[in-house]
């Protein structure tokens, strides 16, 4: 056991620090050309993409450098690699696995360059967290599908270029997983219409998505026809190490420290207050038990043996701490938490956005009790229900 | 960077698996707790001591093994899974406070009899049931002690306790003979982990090592370590026996693991093991490799499991039933312990604020 990181580790990382100060200005100096500048820089540096093979225009950088990369990144709270997460993180991927070569040299490169931005239409109306269900048809005619149905909650729809998209070309199937197909459509297609839902902060992030007689060429299929849901599986499976995830929850945990320091309550240091120690004490052990968790499957990858859906142990973790600390933070704060600017509102109403922004982390790719089934079926053997 | 276990510490961890399996069945332990069986605990002890689990810290020029902390993980989660009543984290305690605290004369004479088995410690930090503090440590120093320790943790058997005193602000460790201390053993909810009461009447310690503020809270710390890291293992056990039973209960025609209240509740589980588990493996590394970052990295394994541990005690009596409530079943031992390892060297609320106030 060691947590010393080898010469040429360390170099990587010294290589991500010099770069980060040379050409990462605070966010107050960032002018409006900033990001694109940005985006070229690290793209030239290999690091978008960073876990991907060389041939495909990756990074192929070693699972530690990965993480160090995203540690660095996250500590000096830079901007991040590309503009298309899920491009990203399971449009990419997926292609690289199930993808013609054709798709790979269509799509690959775009996604690297910032060029495209994706979502992903997985969930529908009645079909969230039970998805194997989905309904979308996709009838082939001829050499195209003739897609028809709706998805929805389908975030980053409203600017989205393309969507990766869940349908269904077989109905009368024993298994509810056979007979789904996945489908690369454009968003301008004839018959894609996109209603934006706005959420209870404000914003209009996702989305509905109607297909009326969508047409798509075969050549956007990705992956065999009825043979969707594993493309789904392993795409998601792609899913980055929570590495840089927990340096940003560390760096969220020392603001909420500064407002406990700043603030009083009932004309006494909140700092003062055994029950507000208690919390900060009970976050930080969370947050810290991300991080070792984190390096303890990491450790494993490494060293080359499966991982089964440890992950989960840490979604849970992040889902509890993305509502807990902001809604500790609003009541810590009394009427400026509630304040969402102005004035008087408390760390200029950050905390009060987060507690009513939540949902995206919390419910998105999953909720925590779909990662409590997978815990219980996958790791602990139970019954599925 | 590698954050897991070599193939020699897995090997010692299956030797210790094996040896409980073997050695120390629920019977046995159960035996063992009630004081019965004195020939066979006396024998066990030889053997953990043969198979140099009592030595693993101890430095080899002392006779001992010369590993850390993390090598001494293992041991101490598979006793805690087994929930083994041999003192071994105490003789590990002791060994870490003499090669700590004393001078070369003291650890000469002590650290290989610990190392051996011959010297079985007791041990007694605080005097006080609940404040992890140096005014928590009460008993008067000097050349004859003279008082009461409450809380001697492993003193019945024992041949000798550790005690820490007090005179002034100055604190000390003191080697007594258990011989010529008045011990009671006091019933206990963990007969696994019995303490005793020892009263002193002008008892003139063997040894006499002073120590500083640092190195009580280091003591404690690697009691607080040592209890989380028996903690895993015993928490697993727990999990493991409530999973079996809820695949073959059936109620209303289905396993009951079926049913989310169920099934979602062991998950929980799973995920605050895990967590208390990585949160203590950290915390066992910096016991000899960072050692400035062990008060933080102690209080937030300790913290955790303590809760944590303490809800899965309940929570596996109570998601078996009626059966779970019985004696002869064993849901009931690990619920006893959860309630000890609370308590010792420190609970949550203690730790999460030692945390806070840590900046």
């Amino acid at each position: 056991m060691d947590f010393d990181y080898t010469p040429s580790e360390q170099a990587f990382r010294n290589e991500v620090r010099e770069f980060l100060a040379e050409n990462l200005p605070p966010p107050k100096e960032r002018g409006r050309g900033f990001l694109a500048g940005w985006l070229s820089k690290v793209r030239a540096k290999g690091w978008v993409g960073f876990s991907w093979p060389k041939e495909y225009g990756g990074g192929e950088g070693s699972l530690t450098e990965q993480a160090i990369l995203k540690e660095e990144m996250a500590l000096h709270r830079a901007p991040p690699l590309g503009t298309s997460f899920m491009g990203l993180a399971w449009v990419g991927p997926g292609i690289m696995q199930y993808g013609t070569d054709e798709q790979k040299q269509r799509f690959i490169p775009d996604i690297l360059d910032s060029k495209v931005n994706w979502c992903t239409g997985y969930s529908e109306p009645n079909h969230g967290s039970d998805l194997a269900a989905i309904e979308t048809k996709a009838e082939r005619i001829g050499d195209h599908y003739v897609v028809n149905g709706q998805k929805i909650w389908t975030t980053g729809a409203p600017w989205a270029d393309w969507i990766i998209l869940l349908t269904r070309t077989q109905f009368d199937v024993e298994r509810k997983h056979d007979g789904i197909t996945c489908l690369l459509v454009p968003m301008d297609a004839p018959g894609v219409e996109v209603r934006p839902i706005e959420n209870m902060a404000g914003e209009r992030n996702f989305a509905e998505v109607f297909f009326t007689d969508v047409q798509v060429p075969v050549e956007n299929r990705l992956g065999e026809e009825g043979k969707g849901w594993q493309v789904t599986i392993s795409a998601l499976a792609n899913e980055r190490s929570s590495i840089g995830e927990v340096t940003q929850m560390f760096a969220r945990l020392d603001s909420l420290k500064a407002l406990v320091k700043a603030t009083r309550r009932q004309g006494r240091p909140a700092a003062d207050d055994p029950a507000v120690q208690r919390r900060i004490g009970e976050f930080e052990a969370k947050i810290a038990a991300m991080k070792y968790n984190g390096l303890r499957y990491l450790t494993k990858q490494l060293r080359g043996e499966p991982l089964s859906s440890e992950t989960s142990v840490n979604k849970l973790h992040r889902a509890s701490l993305e509502i807990e600390m902001a809604d500790f933070a609003v009541e810590l704060t009394g009427m400026a938490g509630v304040q969402l600017g102005g004035d008087d509102a408390a760390d200029g109403g950050s905390w009060a956005r987060s507690s009513l922004g939540w949902p995206g982390v919390v419910i998105g790719g999953g909720t925590p009790n779909i990662q409590r089934n997978i815990i219980a079926e996958r790791i602990l053997g139970l019954p599925k229900d | 960077m590698d954050f897991g276990f070599s193939e020699e510490q897995n090997l010692l961890r299956e030797q210790v698996r094996r040896f409980m399996a073997d050695e120390l069945p629920s019977s046995t332990v159960r035996a063992l707790a009630r004081g019965e069986d004195a020939v066979r605990r006396g024998a066990l002890w030889q053997q953990a001591a043969e198979l140099g689990w009592l030595a693993l810290i101890v430095p080899e020029r002392f006779g001992g093994v010369g590993l850390k902390w993390i090598d001494l993980a293992v041991v101490l989660e598979e006793c805690g899974r087994a929930l083994c009543p041999l003192p071994v984290l105490s003789a590990a305690q002791a060994a870490a406070a003499i090669a700590r605290c004393g001078n070369e004369d003291q650890r000469r004479a002590w650290l290989g009899r610990i190392a051996s088995g011959d010297a079985v410690f007791g041990i007694g930090l605080y005097d006080e049931p609940n404040w992890i503090d140096p005014q928590g440590v009460r008993l008067a120093g000097g050349e004859l002690l003279t008082g009461t320790k409450p809380f001697v943790q492993d003193g019945i058997p024992s041949t000798h306790l550790l005690l820490a005193t007090r005179t002034g602000d100055a604190l000390a460790l003191a080697i007594v003979a258990t011989a010529e201390v008045e011990l009671t053993a006091q019933p206990a909810v963990d007969g696994t982990k019995p303490t005793a009461k020892a009263v002193l009447n002008a008892v003139r310690p063997l040894d006499t090592l002073p120590i500083s503020v640092a190195d009580l809270d280091f003591l404690t710390d690697c009691g607080a370590v040592g209890v989380t890291l028996e903690a895993i293992g015993a928490a697993e056990a727990v999990l493991e026996l409530t999973s079996e039973y809820a695949k073959t209960r059936i109620q209303f025609d289905n396993p009951i693991g079926k049913y989310q209240g169920v099934k979602h509740r062991l998950a929980d589980m799973f995920v605050d093991i895990e967590s208390f588990k990585s949160l203590a493996y950290y915390a066992a590394w910096a016991v000899d490799d960072a050692v400035d970052e062990l008060p933080r990295a102690a209080s937030l394994a300790k913290a955790y499991a303590s809760d944590a541990f303490a809800r899965i005690g309940i929570d596996g009596v109570g998601l078996h039933g009626a059966i779970g409530y019985t004696a002869e079943y064993d849901a009931q031992l690990y619920l006893k312990r959860s309630k000890w390892v609370r308590s010792a060297f420190g609970d949550a609320d203690f730790h999460y604020r030692r945390v806070a106030a840590l900046g």
